[in-house]
């Protein structure tokens, strides 16, 4: 089992609704998200392109959060989702600089916390919350090791990125470009 | 400035004086009306419609182990949301968790000679109004009572309108926003275009948007199904002067010069007539004006447009042919905010105009014939005759209007000799008029001029420093309200109880109108004990129950009066004064308009100045949203779009705070932060409307960017139905923050 997620860039149009999602279905504080949008415009008037994309953990493979960890409490759980164990977590912050994709943040309650893939919610047969709430259903998200899902379905008709590759930490993130 | 009524900054209550301050006095009034039972107890799960805007999604309001207002999600039944709210819908819980709302009454006092609010009972503020209303009532007459509703209960303090015999309940989603829209269409094809908007954008092979910004404006089933036509495959032509997001996600960008819009259209009509693109069974069938359209647009040639415009003819000609490529599957959006330059239900006849030719009315991919089912009225006395209404009191002036006119009403507040009338008293639901209404000048010194204003509110938005009342209405998550009956694909009904009590002193509207009514002796009109009596014998004539529904929040009904779409060959009666969908418009005509639509140049921006547009981000509503925890959280402050070719002229760099100065001098009141982009034309700035606010009590959202129509003083008034356009004023840049402080 492998899970991961798409998001369409195509479709998205960065309301920012997966964010309010997450934080309130995530107990997220007020000041502090899980998940974020970033909308990058290139070109010159009238010649002009958006991306946008809703970004997060990217539960990479090959994670250096979770290598760098000094308790432990950064670890790959089943499917490949990385998660944090907040009892087991000090807060000394190393994950946070060694994430390429800065997708972790200090809770005020002292430990690290990030995106979970919403596994309590995945675990019920239920979407990431964000999946469930995004307006335009610009997210796929599913387990890569079936061919069925609706992760796999999109990836395999569509053309995809993944962010910072170079880093090589194997994300679990894809953008439909 | 006036000394009858100051503005008080609702924060200064306390301070120093002998007021009571905010944390408040515990006056429950419960010896009015013993009203809730508290059935959500136990429920970890409650119905609710969102109303955070008018979109109304329904949904639920989860609860957590602790009974406190978790997370607000879709209700998947929900043809307005199909299960997914829209991220102001998601943090609807800002709105009840804002630590700012208004937490109990206040009446108006002067002490030591200074004005100030005291906060009262209910009882005593429903005395206060009973009192005062009843003695307008017999001085005036009860045509000089208003009510501005934005929300749903402004149903309730309409039927205290109706109980007086006035019928002026004058919304501003009519002449500020949509009401050229609703003109044009009535004119056109006998019958408005709804709200949620008929359009069948999931269907459609072609999109056009002209100044709609779907995607930033968040109306939510809007957006989805233009997500559902994107994967289709569906072309998008968006014409807007800005790089908006749809534009992002359209294959023809049609960066058009602000204000030349119907030009545009016209040219679109000409080719589509010249290379008789249109739909000819369609139009033979059901149009009339065929031949004096054709000679109306004869000299409107693409080539003439892109003088105009700015656009390139063999663009225009490319995209008439996508249009009727698609037809009669094609959707050219009459859009909802469409006030903008004061002849904007001739725009719209030019769009209701270029539908009709496409055939796309009526049609699959096009408008679908929506249905809804009516809910029937509790029984009641009758209401009394309306004397004088607010026809009456407009006569001859904006003879399209079907609606009562907010601008109207606020002109009409102004005492004036030539006039043996003006209103004497506001009940203000749900709508922050000193933000919804352009020309701020005009607003207050219409308040000046009033005897009693109520302002029905949960937050202290600026319109509550005016009031001689201030009603704290709890938020929709803590109160029941009327059916949401859905005009739309299949009729549906959907139920909005509270998930939790109120907090502070707060309370539904329903339970305030029916207070004052049975003060001011008119509890007949309320012929219930409480609201879940109400509704629980409404849905029982629906055949279902409250019981059931507070169980399922929202039920679909089957259609009943037609199909979708028209039939092949099916017999239309078009309710328009011929019975046709009239390209050329008797009812204009007879009213001494245009009966088509002509291009009329508009004034442009002098040297140095910037046309001034405005519009939405997809996490807030207006101002309603602005001091929202949760949304804030995702965008604090509006920022002012600027040309880098334009920046660079005035040495502007990005994020750099500025201040704006419009044509006649005003200065905005707050410094808004630049943002230098090439999403946006030379000749224009644009900002997010909503921001810029001067009311200290709003904590999160005091200061934070500029108010547009604090900058909107020229208002180009469409005669025809009054609707205010806001996109005629100009702004130039003031760089040096010291020459604004001083």
């Amino acid at each position: 089992m492998r899970y991961a997620m798409a998001i369409d860039t195509k479709k998205c149009v960065g309301c920012s609704d997966c964010v309010v999602a997450c934080q309130t279905e995530n107990n997220v504080p007020i000041g502090y998200c899980r998940d974020w949008v970033v909308e990058v415009t290139d070109g010159t008037y009238p010649q002009l392109e958006i991306e946008i994309r809703s970004e997060r953990c990217n539960h990479c493979e090959n994670a250096p959060c979770v290598r760098c960890c000094p308790t432990g409490a950064s670890h790959y759980a089943d499917g490949g989702i990385v998660l944090v164990t907040h009892n087991k977590c000090i807060g000394c912050g190393a994950c946070i600089s060694s994430c390429p994709y800065d997708a972790r943040y200090s809770h005020p309650d002292g430990y690290v916390d990030k995106c979970t893939f919403c596994i309590h919610r995945v675990e019920k047969g239920l979407s990431p919350a964000c999946v469930a709430t995004c307006p335009t259903k610009c997210m796929y998200f599913g387990d890569l090791d079936d061919p069925k899902s609706p992760v796999s379905v999109v990836l395999k008709n569509r053309k995809y990125k993944t962010l910072i590759p170079e880093a090589g930490t194997k994300p679990q993130l894809y953008f439909l470009i | 400035m006036s000394t009858r009524r100051n503005f008080i900054r609702i924060s200064a209550i306390g301070a120093g004086s002998a007021v009571v301050a905010w944390p408040v006095v515990k006056t429950f009034a419960r010896e009015l009306v013993e009203s809730e039972n508290f059935v959500f107890e136990g429920m970890r799960r409650t119905p609710t419609y969102c109303e955070i805007c008018f979109w109304k999604c329904a949904g639920w309001v989860y609860k957590n182990d602790k009974g406190e207002v978790w997370k607000l999600t879709g209700n998947d039944e929900d043809l307005h949301c199909n299960g997914r709210f829209c991220p102001r819908g998601t943090g609807g819980v800002g709105m009840y968790n804002d630590g700012d709302r208004l937490k109990t009454p206040l009446i108006r006092v002067t002490q030591d000679g200074k004005q100030t609010f005291r906060e009262a009972s209910w009882e005593e503020a429903f005395d206060y109004i009973a009192k005062k209303l009843t003695k307008i009532v017999q001085t005036s007459g009860p045509e000089s009572v208003a009510l501005f509703s934005h929300g749903s209960g402004g149903k309730y303090f309409g039927t205290i309108l109706k109980a007086l015999g006035s019928n002026t309940n004058a919304a501003p989603s009519y002449a500020q926003c949509k009401g050229p829209r609703e003109a044009a269409f009535l004119a056109t094809f006998g019958e408005v275009v709804e709200s949620p908007e008929r359009t069948d954008i999931r269907d459609t092979k072609c999109l056009v948007l002209i100044g709609s910004h779907i995607g930033e404006n968040m109306h939510n089933g809007q957006v989805q199904e233009m997500s559902d036509a994107i994967d289709k495959g569906a072309t998008i032509i968006t014409v807007d002067p800005r790089f908006s997001t749809a534009a992002s996600k359209s294959k023809y960008w049609l960066p058009i010069k602000p204000s030349t819009d119907i030009a545009l259209l016209m040219a679109w009509i000409s080719v589509i007539l010249e290379e008789n693109l249109y739909d000819r069974d369609y139009v033979e069938k059901y149009t009339t004006g065929l031949d004096k359209l054709k000679e109306h647009v004869k000299a409107m040639t693409p080539e003439w447009a892109y003088g105009i415009t700015t656009i390139h003819p063999q663009v225009i000609r490319e995209t008439a042919r996508e249009m009727a490529n698609a037809s009669p599957a094609v959707i050219v959006h009459p859009g909802r905010h469409v006030t903008w330059y004061g002849d904007d239900v001739q725009r719209l006849r030019a769009v209701a105009i270029l539908n009709a030719l496409l055939g796309s009315w009526g049609r699959r991919g096009g408008f679908y014939r929506p249905e809804n089912i009516s809910v029937p009225e509790f029984p009641h006395p009758e209401y009394p005759k309306v004397t004088k209404g607010w026809r009456d009191i407009l006569g001859d002036l904006y003879p399209l209007a079907d609606q009562p006119v907010a601008n109207a009403v606020v002109d009409f507040t102004i005492p004036d000799p030539s006039r043996n009338f003006s209103y004497k008293a506001w009940i203000v639901n749900g709508t922050n008029l000193i933000e919804t209404m352009p020309n701020q000048a005009n607003t207050l010194k219409a308040i000046e001029n009033l005897e009693l204003m109520v302002v029905v509110d949960t937050m202290p938005m600026e319109i509550t420093g005016y009031a001689d009342v201030v009603l704290p209405e709890c938020t929709y998550i803590e109160r029941y309200d009327e059916i949401r009956v859905s005009y739309h694909r299949k009729p549906q009904i959907a139920l909005r109880m509270p998930a939790v009590k109120p907090k502070y002193n707060s309370k539904p509207a329903w339970w305030m109108a029916k207070g004052i009514a049975e003060k001011m002796g008119l509890g007949q009109f309320f012929p219930w004990k409480d609201i879940e009596e109400m509704l629980d014998w409404q849905l029982k004539q629906l055949g279902t129950s409250l019981a059931e529904m507070q169980k399922i929040g929202v039920k679909t009904f089957e259609r009943t009066a037609d199909d979708l779409y028209f039939q092949p060959g099916e017999e239309v009666e078009f309710t328009t004064t011929s019975g046709k969908i009239e390209l050329y418009s008797t009812d204009l005509e007879a009213y001494g308009y245009a009966p088509m639509p002509v291009y009329t140049p508009h004034e442009e921006p002098p040297a140095g100045f910037y046309r001034l547009i405005y519009g939405r981000a997809p996490m807030h509503t207006f101002s309603r949203t602005s001091n929202n925890p949760n949304l804030t959280d995702l965008m604090d402050e509006n920022t002012v779009w600027i040309n880098p070719k334009v920046a660079k002229e005035w040495g502007i760099v990005n994020d750099q705070y500025i201040h704006l100065q419009n044509q006649d001098g005003k200065k905005s009141e707050f410094p808004v932060k630049a943002r230098i982009t090439e999403r946006i034309r030379w000749d224009s700035i644009y900002m997010v409307h909503g921001f810029g606010h001067d009311q200290k009590k709003l904590t999160r959202a005091f200061g934070r960017g500029a108010s547009d129509t604090n900058l909107i003083t020229k208002v180009l008034v469409d005669p025809s139905m009054g609707g205010t356009g806001m996109r005629g004023n100009f702004v130039t840049f003031i760089t040096d923050l010291k020459e604004v402080k001083s």
